[in-house]
């Protein structure tokens, strides 16, 4: 028997723990605690889903809200807006310095070091900071009002760090040799960057790109006090201008007001399954892209 | 051609020295407006104040009561979620079948992903109805708030702590179980120990989320502004005092939450700094 050399049969294991209480102690502690964890998300997943999907009604996909009828639709649709936005402004500079970073700058040069703390520095400070940030520079100092505006910068200032570090990493991962080999049949670097570099880059770029949608889609603290929290779609000429919310506020305005509980349980589920979504697309493309 | 060249490389450079200008503008204007109100109401009268009643006549301005509640909630949750998370990170790497595996990581994934006030909604209707019907009193309180922001850490803990156990060399593991050990022994004496700084900047990750943490928290905490009377009572935390009042302050009482929110930024910055250094010494 050729397997069984390495095995060990269940009972050799029990009479290994009776001989080692410490050890079975520390394995039932690793057990227990994986216990609790998968009880926590199993029980979080499954209300949420068994709660909300029977509150979803074609009542909350109407394109007015009223009082009468707290639709989610106007703050979905705001969602989509301020995500374009926020990528709009955050996806070229992230994608631009990352590009400046991995192709143009000295290694180890001072710049560098500061962009990389600085950097770093963003991505630690909390959503509410980058909300009151909002509300004193774009709000207040440019006049911009709480609007659509004022928060799309918000956040796309709150994803940048996101999207350079993903875009970094992707660009760091194109081997060399096809620069060197870009180079050699007479190509400059700007062309090499954008024609060799970029597309080979594209699927990690993306992966990052893809997770700041889902910051942007969950995100709260940052857009209170910079986009406001009217439950309309802009329209007209000055729409950048207009107050929205997105359907993470809209969430909070639902569960703060305390009186629309069900749409409210309605409102998570769909919130999760969009940033589920988006999350596991996210995962998806990066996995791709390792195994190409 | 050159030309073109010229003026993309200063468009590039341009892009990446916007995280700079944004960290600059971001220190400019929370300093700028938070500062001189601190200097009005006196850094130790702020800092170390009891007694936060903007609309009293005449106002005080403490944020002690803040900054505590921020400190317990953050402890509290690091005690319930550190433990737990870092057990089940050694599972993942030490025990977890492969099978089990391919569902259980993306499912903790899926946790990390939940937006706060999805998870600030649940623990306002799970966790503090089960305080209330257990301990009585509201159910918003610093236990709930713990509870909730525990639960909110275990993706980072878990994801970050595993990777860190994994990253130990494979003949550690080894040399432990030939020296005699068992799979736990060595796991536990020989593998975490090694990993120890990867798992400590797991911990300080949570922290810094917990500290930042702002929707989930003002769901369930209760938000009353005085200072921490005991787990089941109702605490406010610095993020908390500034989403709860902004909407209506003016003058003082506006710039002192602003100010506020440059204490809650010298703490992130602490936090940031522990971080650099963890990484320094795991390099």
């Amino acid at each position: 028997m050729m397997e069984s050399i390495n095995k060990i049969t269940f009972k050799q294991k029990i009479n290994a723990y009776k001989r080692s209480p410490l050890s079975l102690f520390l394995f039932l502690l690793v057990i227990v605690s994986t216990i609790v964890t998968v009880a926590i998300l199993l029980f979080l997943f499954f209300y949420i889903m068994i709660k909300g999907i029977p509150n979803i009604t074609p009542e909350l996909f109407e394109w007015k809200y009223s009082t009468l009828n707290v639709s989610l639709m106007p703050a979905l649709i705001n969602t989509i807006i301020m995500t374009v936005l926020s990528l709009l402004i955050a996806a070229p500079v992230g994608i631009f310095s990352a590009i400046y970073l991995v192709e143009y700058a000295k290694r180890g040069s001072k710049l560098v070091n500061v962009i990389r703390i600085t950097a770093e520095t963003l991505s630690g400070i909390p959503s509410i900071v980058y909300g009151l940030f909002g509300l004193l520079f774009f709000v207040t100092t440019l006049g911009w009002g709480m609007s659509l505006l004022s928060g799309s910068f918000t956040l796309s200032i709150m994803i940048l760090p996101l999207i350079m570090r993903t875009s970094e990493e992707a660009l760091k991962a194109v081997p060399d040799s096809y620069r060197e080999g870009s180079y050699g049949l007479g190509a400059g670097k700007l062309r090499t960057v954008f024609r060799i570099v970029l597309p080979s880059a594209i699927p990690g770029i993306l992966a990052g790109v893809i997770l700041g949608i889902g910051r942007i889609v969950g995100e709260t603290a940052a857009l209170i006090y910079t986009a406001g929290t009217v439950a309309e779609i802009p329209s007209g000429k000055d729409f950048l201008f207009d107050s929205t919310r997105t359907l993470s506020v809209h969430m909070y305005a639902l569960t703060s007001e305390g009186l629309y509980v069900n749409q409210a349980y309605a409102t998570a589920v769909i919130l999760f399954i969009i940033v589920t979504l988006i999350n596991w697309f996210s995962s998806f493309i990066a996995k791709k892209m390792t195994k190409s | 051609m050159k030309y073109k060249e010229k003026i993309m490389n200063i468009i590039f450079f341009a892009a990446a020295c916007t995280s700079i200008l944004a960290v600059a503008l971001i220190c400019l204007f929370l300093f700028v407006n938070g500062i001189p109100a601190m200097a009005k109401i006196g850094v130790f009268d702020f800092l170390l104040g009891k007694t936060w009643k903007p609309n009293n006549i005449p106002p005080s301005y403490g944020i002690f009561p803040m900054i505590m509640g921020s400190i317990y909630v953050t402890a509290g949750a690091t005690i319930l979620g550190v433990p737990i998370g870092i057990l089940t990170a050694v599972f993942m790497a030490g025990y977890c079948p492969k099978g089990l595996y391919r569902i259980l990581k993306p499912a903790i994934n899926l946790l990390a992903g939940i937006p706060s006030v999805v998870y600030g909604f649940f623990g306002l209707i799970i966790i503090v109805p089960l305080i209330r019907d257990a301990f009585g009193g509201t159910g918003m309180s610093m236990l709930t708030a713990s509870i909730l922001l525990a639960i909110m850490i275990l993706p980072t803990i878990i994801g970050v702590s595993e990777s860190a156990i994994k990253a130990v060399p494979q003949n550690y593991y080894e040399g432990g179980l030939a020296l005699g050990a068992s799979h736990e022994r060595s796991m536990f004496f020989v593998v975490i120990p090694a990993a120890k700084s990867g798992i400590m900047t797991a911990v300080v990750l949570g922290i810094g989320r917990v500290i930042g943490e702002t929707m989930a928290v003002i769901m369930v905490a209760g938000n009353q502004p005085r200072m921490p009377a005991g787990l089941l009572k109702g605490v406010r935390t610095l993020t908390a005092n500034i989403v709860i009042e902004m909407g209506y302050a003016a003058d003082l009482h506006r710039e002192a939450l602003i100010a506020t929110a440059v204490v809650l930024f010298v703490f992130i910055l602490i936090i940031n700094l522990l971080l650099s250094l963890l990484k320094r010494r795991a390099k």
